[in-house]
């Protein structure tokens, strides 16, 4: 097949737009970090404890399972660093101010909002986002994604991502639980195409998923 | 390519291991620092570019602040301590309910798996006026915007005025306050234990601040002694929405009753003032009364002489009377 091209002469068929999305953010994350400074500090405070490796900026991140290289700014959150430097843009940024929900990971199993932790605060901790979801060896679905894709809890899906990460913090710690528990484990995330009812059916089944592994 | 539209702007990170480290960092950088607990209140403001701190002092690497030791029947809590573990400690709960009660219901799981309990009872207030950056008395201005003629203080406060109308938000707050709880505050010279009911401060006392904490100073630990422990009480939150926000008017209450009397009370109100305001005239009154509805109504009514609503929060005055009467009835 002869890859079409554009007017720039650039193959466009061989490279899928959010491919081709991920390519420009990670050179834009590289380009912009390089051209920030960072203002190192005098203290001798600082000195001791980046000789114990707690302040320097290049950080090894677990995420997913897998050790992540990355140089984070003083002040980024998780967020940022997931969508903007480690190209995992299924973790959503809605409102930026811990409201909404859709920047939603597990930090050690339990549900943070990414938008509003720094990056920093999570070294030597193990982070989940949507993208870590399913068995890395067969590709199985979680329950919680299982139990989702079965009810179609999601219209315009953009919370969904938030949604599944807090349905997969219930449903590990809470071994059964009735709706209402579910709602209220759930009250950290909007969605508003307002389709709760089909989320909490969604919960629901995730927990009764769980529970037959 | 999606633009990063609120990255906050820059500072300097330390992570200390040790208070001591953390309290001489405070030190050297005065005014320029900035401690960071869970950080929930904080990134709002580094965000919207009012509050823009030089140096930020991450708190969540110090072990020492968090978790829960006994002391008698007594707790000391870490003021690192996560809502969440609070909440769910079964010594918090099977003694001290109430703060159970009010750490359980702070805005949203995940805010609650993050936010501490020191960071929850030192957060700034929600008058927008001022979270807005405009420069209100509290911001270091001369004019309160929330009590001007076309002001909208629907939230503001109903008591305890001084040029300012704030509220405090915090739902612990009340409840720490009902527990005759004491705070461990550390700076550089030593540590000092400031009672509940003075670690809040009204705009009378401080127009900037909303706790005893000065520059240099770190709240470390929150002690809840044993008096109150398996106590009657009786938390309520009375918010807009059914799910999370923050409270109109909270109240938090404890008592001891024998033979249908009431031996000794708490009952401290939040949402209605700058502070958690802990009603003392109540208190005196329900004390030796029997667990009455005449109690409770006369409480409610005690309760809300002297309250001065604004244009626009009358309802606040009904919400606090009816309020301490249920919480009176529960001692029935």
């Amino acid at each position: 097949m002869i890859d079409e091209v554009d007017v720039n002469g650039l193959p466009t068929r061989s490279v899928s737009r959010r491919t081709f999305i991920k390519g420009v953010i990670a050179a834009g994350a590289t380009a912009s970090t390089a051209g920030t400074l960072f203002r190192a500090s005098g203290g001798g405070l600082f000195a001791a404890t980046a000789l114990q490796g707690t302040a320097e900026r290049l950080l090894t991140l677990n995420v997913n399972g897998q050790q992540r290289r990355v140089d984070v700014l003083p002040n980024e959150t998780l967020a940022m660093t997931l969508r903007y430097k480690l190209g995992l843009t299924g973790t959503k940024l809605g409102c930026d101010r811990a409201e909404c929900g859709a920047c939603t990971v597990l930090v050690d199993g339990v549900n943070h909002y990414g938008c509003s932790i720094l990056t920093h605060a999570v070294r030597g901790r193990s982070v989940t986002t949507v993208e870590g979801l399913q068995d890395p060896e067969t590709g199985a679905l979680s329950p919680v994604q299982q139990a989702v894709l079965e009810g179609g809890g999601f219209q315009c899906a953009f919370c969904a991502p938030g949604f599944l990460m807090s349905m997969t913090a219930l449903v590990t710690s809470t071994p059964s639980f009735t709706r209402d528990e579910a709602a209220s484990a759930l009250s950290g995330n909007l969605c508003r195409c307002g389709d709760y009812n089909k989320i909490l059916d969604c919960a629901m089944r995730a927990g009764e998923l769980a529970r037959s592994v | 390519m999606a633009t990063i539209r609120d990255m906050m702007p820059a500072f300097e990170l330390f992570q200390p291991a040790t208070v001591e480290d953390a309290v001489a960092l405070l030190a050297e950088h005065g005014r320029e620092a900035w401690a960071l607990a869970g950080g929930l209140d904080s990134m709002d403001w580094f965000k919207d570019r009012i509050k823009r701190p030089r140096v930020v002092i991450d708190l969540g690497g110090i072990p020492d602040l968090t978790g829960i030791q006994e002391r008698g029947e007594g707790l000391d809590i870490g003021a690192m301590t996560s809502l969440s573990a609070v909440a769910a400690d079964e010594r918090v709960r099977s003694r001290f309910q109430l703060l159970a009660d009010a750490a359980s219901q702070v805005a949203t799981p995940q805010i609650r798996n993050q936010g501490t309990l020191g960071g929850n009872v030192s957060q700034d207030t929600r008058c927008w006026y001022y979270r807005s950056g405009w420069p209100c008395y509290r911001a270091g201005g001369n004019t309160c915007y929330a009590s001007a003629p076309q002001a909208m203080n629907r939230e503001h406060c109903i008591l305890g005025a001084s040029r300012c109308v704030a509220v405090n938000p915090s739902d612990t707050a009340p409840a720490l306050v009902a527990l005759d709880a004491t705070m461990d505050v550390r700076n550089r010279r030593g540590t000092r234990t400031v009672a509940a009911e003075d670690y809040f401060v009204g705009p009378a006392i401080d127009i900037t601040r909303m706790t005893a904490l000065k520059p240099g100073d770190l709240l470390t630990s929150i002690r809840v002694p044993a008096d109150w422990a398996g106590a009657r009480f009786y938390f309520e939150k009375v918010r807009d929405r059914g799910s999370w926000d923050f409270a109109l008017v909270t109240v938090a209450a404890a008592f001891r009753t024998a033979g249908g009397r009431i031996d000794q009370a708490r009952v401290v109100v939040n949402g209605v003032a700058a502070y958690p305001v802990r009603l003392h005239d109540v208190e005196r009154l329900v004390t030796g009364a029997p667990a009455s509805e005449e109690t409770a109504q006369a409480a409610g009514d005690l309760a809300v002489q002297g309250a001065r609503p604004l244009k626009y929060n009358g309802y606040k005055l009904a919400l606090m009377r009816n309020l301490v009467r249920r919480a009176v009835r529960s001692a029935a």
